[in-house]
């Protein structure tokens, strides 16, 4: 096979998936279920996730002209993308109806927003990023409002729209900026011209535009606004697979620009990163404390988590990568977990809405409620679950950089966000009152026990045996090949404390 | 010549834009769009690029704002009722940040203006067969990859407008 064409094999398999789906829906008879292109989508994506295994067999390297880059980090990422978009199908099939209407452009769109997610972590120009970040983008817009009857599920895509379609803006007139700087738009190529550019202030506004657009998509503060109510308004199934999979791509991009591109303007994003990163994690937890629909509660939480990950960033050092990305993978399993359940128990079309709606969960669904019981305990962090990990690594890493207060203002927004969690969870294992509308428990359907079994077990291994998935974290970081050379001449202290780290290792 | 045919259309094109703004009816400002992009086109054929001049004039001012009244003219859209719509966030943060933000970048483009370089109007700055090169060759795979993005566009738009079948 054409050596180039395996560089970008998963993105290819995948389009060719959602061109079949868009191609087989139209003639299929009108009456008959779209379900059966649910499960081409799951086999393209499963197709798609061996080749992205694959990959990682092949030597690092780039295709067409240095546009793609294939090797540890993108193959990390490829792989948590396929993994979340193929647990997100099997909880769509199981929360869906068979007459649901759009039921193949939901698929379709699904795989769409994979193909975006993926190339966003393999290229390495600038302009491809940001086509790969609008199809993530905009497939995420249309499917938020996919739930057209509700008002809410309009309202959901037209603020996620415009909002979306600024911080883009942003996003462009940094590359514009950068590109005025450097004068390229290789990522790798942008660290060697950097030095010797006659306007590094243009360079820096430049990186700053290009934060304000991705910490948009992320969800990070001041830029969250959007959040709670694109949450509530999408179909629960679709919110999971929002939540995490392009924003682990979003996190994938960051960290490739910031820590490749950028190394040596550390003491200019740093604080940036260091402000918005307390500020998620303080919005967050705070603005989900007042919440009391569950999706919104939710929403507020990935935007706290958002601000652990930037904790992550702010150490400009290996270990931050790795915590980083180990991060999404914790992140990511946890969250799709819980929105298959809420998925299951409220149906595509919000069942249940409110804390109390969940009331004695846990006694008329034994597993739905242990499962979500289970998610929300790794949300709170507690140990043998992957989130406490997740947590650990990153402010470990913010601690060995030397960044003590950030640590502990993210150690004190986990006591906060403790509060909230509890409360879902002392709601589910309550005694029902009467007449609750939890009655109509659907039957749990093959595709759900399989993404509940995924979810669960990667949440599980996380917690008890992180190894494997922390050796890959570490392999990916390594191939920033970050010195440290150029910024701790700046940051003389930070020498310090690194060289120890590495001793200590 | 070159400057005062650059200061006539780079007037009207600010023009344009604020009229577009200010303006009541969707149509006029569409009319203004109109405006703001030939006098764009202008000031690009100005610095030597005709290709992006003519494709700004064919694709914006032709396709797209044909797109653009077509949709106003279907949509019958009246005058907008100015008293509801204004937000009071927006007047208390948005019109601050904007001028806060043209701030701050005159204060980085005009402190960076000595290392900047400097271009005469009328200068060939590019021409359509390097532009070709990079957008054929260089940049293949972006180019091809925007296909699925509109590919998605269309998609999303026909599932959201799409009447229901029952």
């Amino acid at each position: 096979m054409n050596p180039q064409l395996l560089r970008i094999l998963p993105e290819v398999i995948l389009t060719v998936t959602g061109v079949l789906i868009m191609l087989i829906d139209p003639i299929m008879p009108r009456a008959a279920t779209r379900k059966s292109m649910g499960w081409l989508a799951v086999l393209g994506t499963l197709l798609a996730l061996f080749a992205s295994i694959q990959q990682l067999h092949l030597a690092p390297g780039t295709a067409y002209f240095n546009t793609v880059q294939t090797d540890a980090f993108s193959g990390f990422f490829h792989i948590l993308i396929a993994g979340i978009v193929l647990t997100s199908l099997l909880v769509t099939l199981d929360t869906v109806t068979n007459d649901q209407e759009n039921l193949g452009e939901l698929f379709a769109l699904t795989i769409f927003g994979a193909v975006g997610s993926m190339l966003m972590t393999s290229a390495v120009e600038l302009l491809l990023i940001f086509i790969a970040l609008e199809i993530s983008s905009i497939s995420s817009y249309i499917l938020a409002g996919f739930r057209r009857h509700s008002a809410k599920g309009p309202e959901s895509s037209i603020k996620y729209f415009l909002l979306g379609s600024f911080a883009t803006a942003f996003f462009l007139y940094g590359i514009a900026l950068v590109f005025g700087a450097t004068g390229t738009t290789r990522i790798g190529l942008i660290a060697a011209q950097l030095p010797g550019s006659t306007t590094p202030l243009i360079a820096t506004l430049g990186v700053g535009m290009i934060l304000i657009g991705l910490g948009f998509k992320v969800s990070a503060a001041p830029f969250h606004v959007w959040t709670p109510d694109t949450y509530e308004g999408a179909p629960s199934p679709i919110v999971g697979m929002m939540s995490t999979a392009p924003k682990a791509a979003a996190f994938a991009v960051l960290l490739r620009i910031l820590f490749v591109s950028f190394p040596t303007l550390y003491a200019h994003w740093q604080p940036l990163v260091w402000w918005m990163a307390v500020l998620s994690m303080t919005i967050g937890n705070l603005g989900a404390l007042k919440q009391r629909n569950v999706k919104r509660m939710l929403a507020y939480s990935s935007i706290a988590n958002a601000g652990y990950l930037l904790v992550g960033f702010t150490a400009l050092s290996t270990d931050g990568v790795a915590a980083a990305a180990f991060y999404t993978v914790t992140y990511a399993a946890m969250n799709v977990g819980i929105f298959a359940v809420i998925s299951h128990v409220g149906g595509y079309e919000d069942r249940l809405t409110t804390v109390q709606d969940y009331r004695g969960l846990g006694y008329r669904s034994p597993l739905m409620g242990g499962a979500m019981a289970f998610f929300l305990i790794s949300l709170i962090g507690i140990p043998f679950t992957g989130g406490f990990f997740g947590k650990f690594y990153v402010f470990a890493a913010a601690l060995h950089s030397g960044l003590v207060w950030l640590a502990i203002i993210g150690l004190i927004n986990s006591g906060v966000a403790a509060f909230y969690y509890l409360r879902l969870l002392a709601a589910i294992y309550s005694k029902p009152s009467e007449n609750m509308p939890l009655e109509q428990m659907p039957r749990i359907q093959i595709s759900m026990l399989f993404a509940l079994l995924l979810t669960v077990v990667s949440t599980l291994m996380l917690g008890i045996m992180p190894g494997r998935v922390l050796s890959a974290a570490r392999a990916a970081s390594l191939t920033f090949g970050i010195q440290g050379s150029s910024m701790t001449t700046a940051h003389p202290p930070m020498l310090d404390v690194e060289t120890k780290a590495t001793v200590v290792q | 010549m070159y400057v005062v045919l650059f200061f006539i259309f780079a007037a009207l094109c600010v023009a344009g834009a604020l009229n577009l703004l200010l303006q009541r009816h969707p149509i006029n400002s569409a009319l203004s769009l109109i405006v703001v992009m030939v006098s764009l086109a202008v000031l690009y054929l100005l610095l030597g690029a005709e290709f992006l001049a003519a494709a700004q004039v064919i694709v914006y001012s032709g396709a797209i704002m044909v797109l653009f009244t077509f949709v106003i003219m279907l949509l019958n859209a009246g005058e907008e009722d100015r008293a509801k719509s204004t937000s009071r966030v927006a007047s208390a943060a948005g019109f601050p940040g904007v001028v806060a933000l043209v701030c701050l970048l005159s204060y980085v483009y005009l402190s960076e203006k000595v290392h900047l370089g400097t271009t005469a109007l009328g200068d060939q700055l590019v021409s359509t067969s390097a532009l070709a090169r990079v957008l054929f060759r260089d940049l293949l795979l972006p180019f091809e990859v925007t296909s699925v993005l509109i590919l998605i566009a269309i998609l999303g738009a026909v599932a959201l407008a799409r009447k229901e079948q029952n």
